[in-house]
C-alpha cells in the first residue's frame, strides 16, 4: 500500500462530503447579475418614488397607493429577474461540473433559505401597510442577510460572509434611517457584484 | 506505523465503499439513486458494495414503498461512522 493511494482516498473522502451536502454550483456570473438588476430596479423605484422633487432639499418618501403599486410592481419584476438570471448562470455551472440543479442540497438549500425570507417579507408588509416605510430597506437587508447565513450551510462557504455583511449594512441602515435606497443600492446591488465577481475569480465561473 | 495499520479497515480500502461511507457520514439518509448518481457506479456495483457494508453493520437499510415503488434508504450506523473515523484516523497518522 502505497502512500499517494491513501493521498488520495483522504482527498476523495473530502470531495464526496463536500458534493454530497453542498450545493456548490452557484454561479458568480448569478451575484453580478442580481447587482446589476438590483441597481436598475432601485433606479427605478427612486424615479417613482422622488418623481418632482427638489434635488438640493431634504426629499421625503410620500407614498400613495398608487405609488405603493408601482413600486411593487418594480420590486417583484427586480426580484424576479435576479432570480431568472440566477437560476441561468447557475444551471449552466451545474451542467459544466455535472451536479444536478435539483437535488435534495438545493432543496434542504431553498428551505433553509426562505424561512428566514418569508418571514421577513410579511414582517417588511405590516409595516408597508402601516405605513413605517423607513424601516423596509433596513429590514430587508437583515432578514435577507439571515437567510443567505442560514443557507450558507448547503453551499459554498462563501455565501455565509455574504451573509454577514448584508446583516452588518442592514443595522447601519436601520441607524440612518432615511438613507434606505442607498443602503438598498450598497447591500443588493454593489455586494452581490463584489460577491460575483470574487467567486468568479476564486472558482472560474 | 504498525499500530496505524492495524486500525486501517479493510471494509473500506475499496474506493466505492470508501465514497459511500464518506456520503453518508455527513448526510443524515440517501437512497440507492442519489447515490448512484453521486459515485457514479452501475447498478449491480453499487448494490453489492451496499450489501457488504450492511452485512459488515456498518450501514443501516430501510425500504418504503412510495407509489408502489420500492425506495430504498441507506444510513450509517453508529458504529459503522466510528469505525470511519478511526480509519480516517489512521489514514491521517500514516501519512504524518
Amino acid at each position: 500500500m502505497s502512500e499517494t493511494k491513501y493521498k488520495e482516498d483522504l482527498k476523495e473522502i473530502r470531495e464526496i462530503m463536500e458534493r454530497s451536502s453542498r450545493f456548490i454550483s452557484l454561479s458568480g456570473w448569478s451575484g453580478i447579475a442580481a447587482g446589476i438588476t438590483a441597481l436598475l430596479g432601485l433606479y427605478l423605484a427612486y424615479q417613482a418614488v422622488y418623481e418632482g422633487q427638489d434635488y438640493l432639499g431634504y426629499r421625503k418618501a410620500y407614498l400613495t397607493k398608487a405609488m405603493i403599486l408601482e413600486v411593487i410592481f418594480i420590486s417583484v419584476a427586480t426580484v424576479g429577474m435576479a432570480l431568472g438570471l440566477g437560476i441561468l448562470f447557475t444551471t449552466r455551472k451545474s451542467k459544466k461540473q455535472n451536479q444536478k440543479i435539483w437535488s435534495p442540497q438545493v432543496k434542504r438549500l431553498l428551505i433553509e433559505f426562505f424561512i428566514p425570507m418569508i418571514t421577513g417579507g410579511v414582517v417588511c408588509l405590516i409595516f408597508l401597510f402601516k405605513g413605517f416605510i423607513g424601516v423596509l430597506a433596513p429590514l430587508t437587508l437583515i432578514f435577507y442577510g439571515l437567510a443567505l447565513l442560514n443557507a450558507s450551510k448547503y453551499t459554498i462557504s462563501e455565501v455565509r460572509s455574504l451573509g454577514i455583511a448584508e446583516i452588518c449594512l442592514g443595522l447601519c441602515s436601520l441607524y440612518f434611517i432615511g438613507y434606505g435606497l442607498i443602503f438598498w443600492a450598497l447591500g443588493f446591488g454593489v455586494l452581490h457584484i463584489v460577491y460575483g465577481a470574487l467567486m468568479q475569480v476564486k472558482y472560474k465561473g | 506505523m504498525k499500530e496505524h495499520l492495524n486500525n486501517i479497515n479493510k471494509a473500506f480500502e475499496n474506493r466505492a465503499r470508501l465514497g459511500i461511507m464518506s456520503a453518508l457520514m455527513v448526510n443524515d439518509q440517501i437512497d440507492f439513486n442519489g447515490l448512484k448518481a453521486l459515485l457514479g457506479l452501475t447498478d449491480g456495483n453499487l448494490a453489492s458494495h451496499l450489501k457488504s457494508l450492511e452485512k459488515a453493520g456498518y450501514i443501516a437499510v430501510t425500504k418504503e414503498f412510495i407509489d408502489r415503488k420500492p425506495k430504498t434508504k441507506y444510513m450509517a450506523t453508529p458504529s459503522g461512522k466510528s469505525a470511519f473515523e478511526k480509519h480516517i484516523k489512521a489514514i491521517e497518522n500514516l501519512l504524518k
